[in-house]
């Protein structure tokens, strides 16, 4: 075999290795900013609807929700405790809160029950939040809840030393 | 706008990757550039060493590739939304370790010695045993959850794996290590690489549990947070077992494995960064009193320091009862030979290391042949495979699982730090071995389950959230509205 051929061979080796490093960071950088469209509509909408009022209602709405409001939330976010900073996409489905395993958000709380609560959208797609019987509570703002709720965007839910809330 | 009235936490939502696509033809298309890329790499072996195209090329190339499916099958049928990046990752170090093995078993300086034997067709069965196991874990273990039953059974379990290579007629004593047993008929196994497993599953559970009691009571003091004394049980626990095996097992890896794996997941659980400085002074203490006693470790960091004079000695032949090694001067050697690109495949002489060549000092064969653009790819794939581990922790959405995840990638990153930084000189030497690449059954079989355990977790945070079932209350108002 030539010199020149193992050279080449050599180097190509080497560009191939670095080319796969490259395409799987590639892969890394289409999963990081996966949600990048959503979140940066959701900042510019925030920010022209501060300016503006005018922004027309349609420009909010998601693919996957068809008759979506102006108020709609399309994620929960927990800004307290042990979780914070995790996010859950609200896409229709029932968000069950508390110690089982199987909940949608697992708290690690020694203030909460096993099935402590649970946030789930009605007919018109106003998400309420019900508190499933738990020992200590599930409060809304400062008010403990007694009966199924409607919730607002950027409302506190406090249950334990967790705080959640709705954001668009 | 009362949502945006909170701008600090407006960043945080890109931690979920929730709603992602499933990202299996990603994996397959990956899969595919990670098999073709070894199988490159074994023609260009025996293209140098004898200007032909080696014989068992296909046979090869069919057995990495029908592993490599059907990995790729288990995940699509098992876990779907599964990380797309850790099965290619993992395939693409594995098939690299076995040509660079096969390349040293053609290395005549190798085969004339004693214990030579064909060890690439033995690395592939491994290997397959490696992805059986692989799937079995993603058959088996439906949810990463369950595990959280067996918190203390895996305490047990651990500890008699890691006490296995002391009981006596089964423990086997391979050049000072005592960290394998030999099992009459099957051969030998490395317990700790299972029991690197098993005791994350512990760990895990068991700072799920402690960690508000850990993180909580405690008192500030020069802007760190200092446990109470009581608290300080449990590393001081870890931390004793750790000084055991080093004094009792003489292996530094291991030993520096579990104590950083439980204070990585310390601090993970508690947010305290007094527990890092805290298990930094304790593995120094520790590892500094030990090796003022242990003959077996004084070698090690006798050729650490002078790799040179050990050279000398061992190849003066000086017999003063301790066994010198020519080993670590001759990796260094391998590296520098190397140079930035490399000498190319099959044409290096990393061979002279002789014994071990193909296990704890593989390293060092890619180093010369692939040179430092090489060396730092393959430092950038395991970094890759750490990193999806880690992202896997942050999107998951139990505790559980996010302590379990961080555990395995910390310990498949201590991992590679302990046996890179030994070959490369920056540590003493361990007698552990490199993550997939280097050969020996119990590494390959023991990371392969645990990117099994990784992908299950990772399938679960991934998952977008169920199909939204119908309200009960949405019901009843539908009769009443008009």
């Amino acid at each position: 075999m030539s010199e020149l051929t193992l050279t080449v061979m050599r180097l190509g080796f080497l560009a191939v290795l670095w080319l796969f490093v490259i395409v799987a960071v590639q892969v890394i950088r289409s999963d990081l900013f996966g949600t990048r469209v959503t979140q940066r509509g959701s900042r510019r909408e925030a920010g022209r609807q501060q300016a503006a009022r005018q922004a027309p209602p349609q420009q909010r709405q998601q693919p996957s929700g068809g008759r979506r409001g102006r108020n709609t939330p399309t994620k929960l976010v927990v800004t307290e405790g042990t979780l914070t900073g995790t996010t859950v996409a609200l896409q229709g489905q029932t968000i069950t809160l508390g110690r089982a395993h199987d909940s949608t958000i697992v708290l690690d709380d020694d203030y909460a029950s096993s099935r402590h609560a649970r946030i789930y959208p009605d007919r018109d797609g106003q998400w309420i939040v019900e508190d499933l019987g738990s020992t200590n509570g599930t409060y809304l703002d400062r008010t403990r809840l007694t009966t199924p709720t409607p919730i607002s965007p950027g409302a506190p839910i406090r249950i334990g030393k967790t705080v959640i809330e709705l954001r668009k | 706008m009362s949502s945006t009235s909170n701008p600090s936490t407006q960043h945080t939502s890109t931690i979920g990757a929730i709603g992602a696509p499933s990202r299996r033809n990603t994996e397959l298309a990956l899969l595919v550039f990670a098999v073709v890329i070894p199988v490159f790499a074994y023609a260009n072996v025996g293209l140098a060493l004898d200007d032909q195209v080696p014989a068992g090329l296909l046979s090869y190339g069919l057995g990495l590739g029908l592993m490599a499916g059907l990995g790729h099958l288990a995940v699509r049928k098992f876990a779907p939304y599964a990380d797309p990046l850790l099965l290619p990752l993992a395939t693409l170090l594995n098939g690299l370790g076995l040509v660079a093995i096969w390349r040293l078993d053609q290395s005549e300086k190798l085969q004339a010695s004693r214990t030579f034997v064909e060890a690439a067709p033995r690395q592939l069965m491994y290997s397959a045993i490696g992805v059986a196991f692989f799937v079995a874990v993603l058959f088996f273990l439906k949810d990463h959850r369950v595990l959280q039953r067996y918190t203390y059974i895996s305490m047990a379990g651990a500890l008699v794996l890691l006490l296995l290579p002391l009981v006596p007629g089964l423990g086997h004593n391979v050049f000072g290590a005592k960290i394998w047993i030999k099992i009459p008929g099957l051969g030998t196994l490395q317990p700790g690489e299972f029991a690197k497993i098993v005791l994350a599953v512990f760990f895990a559970g068991y700072l799920m549990v402690k960690r508000d009691a850990l993180a909580l009571a405690s008192r500030r003091f020069m802007g760190l947070y200092l446990p109470r004394g009581r608290d300080l049980g449990p590393i001081i626990v870890v931390w004793i077992i750790s000084i055991l095996i080093l004094v009792f097992e003489t292996d530094l890896g291991t030993s520096l494995l579990f104590f950083g794996m439980f204070v990585i997941m310390l601090y993970v659980a508690t947010e305290r960064t007094s527990w890092i400085v805290f298990g930094l002074l304790m593995s120094a203490v520790g590892a500094v009193g030990v090796a003022s006693f242990e003959p077996h470790i004084q070698t090690r960091v006798q050729a650490w320091l002078d790799p040179m004079r050990e050279f000398e000695l061992s190849r003066a032949g000086v017999q003063d009862g301790i066994v010198h090694s020519e080993q670590a001067m001759q990796a260094l050697w391998a590296f520098g030979s190397g140079g930035t690109l490399g000498s190319g495949w099959g044409q290096g002489h990393s061979d002279l290391i002789g014994f071990a060549a193909n296990s704890d000092f593989i390293l060092a064969t890619f180093g010369e042949e692939l040179g430092l653009a090489g060396v730092m790819a393959l430092l950038l794939l395991y970094a890759l495979i750490v990193e999806r581990g880690v992202r896997t922790a942050l999107a998951a959405r139990d505790p559980f699982g996010k302590l379990l995840a961080i555990g395995l990638s910390g310990a498949f990153a201590l991992q590679v730090f302990v046996v890179a930084g030994g070959v490369m000189g920056l540590i003493p030497l361990t007698g552990m071995t490199m993550p997939f690449l280097a050969y020996g059954g119990s590494s390959v079989i023991a990371n392969w389950a645990l990117i099994g355990i990784l992908l299950r977790i990772s399938d679960t945070a991934r998952r977008p959230a169920p199909a939204p079932v119908s309200n009960p209350d949405a019901e009843m108002t539908q009769v009443v509205r008009p």
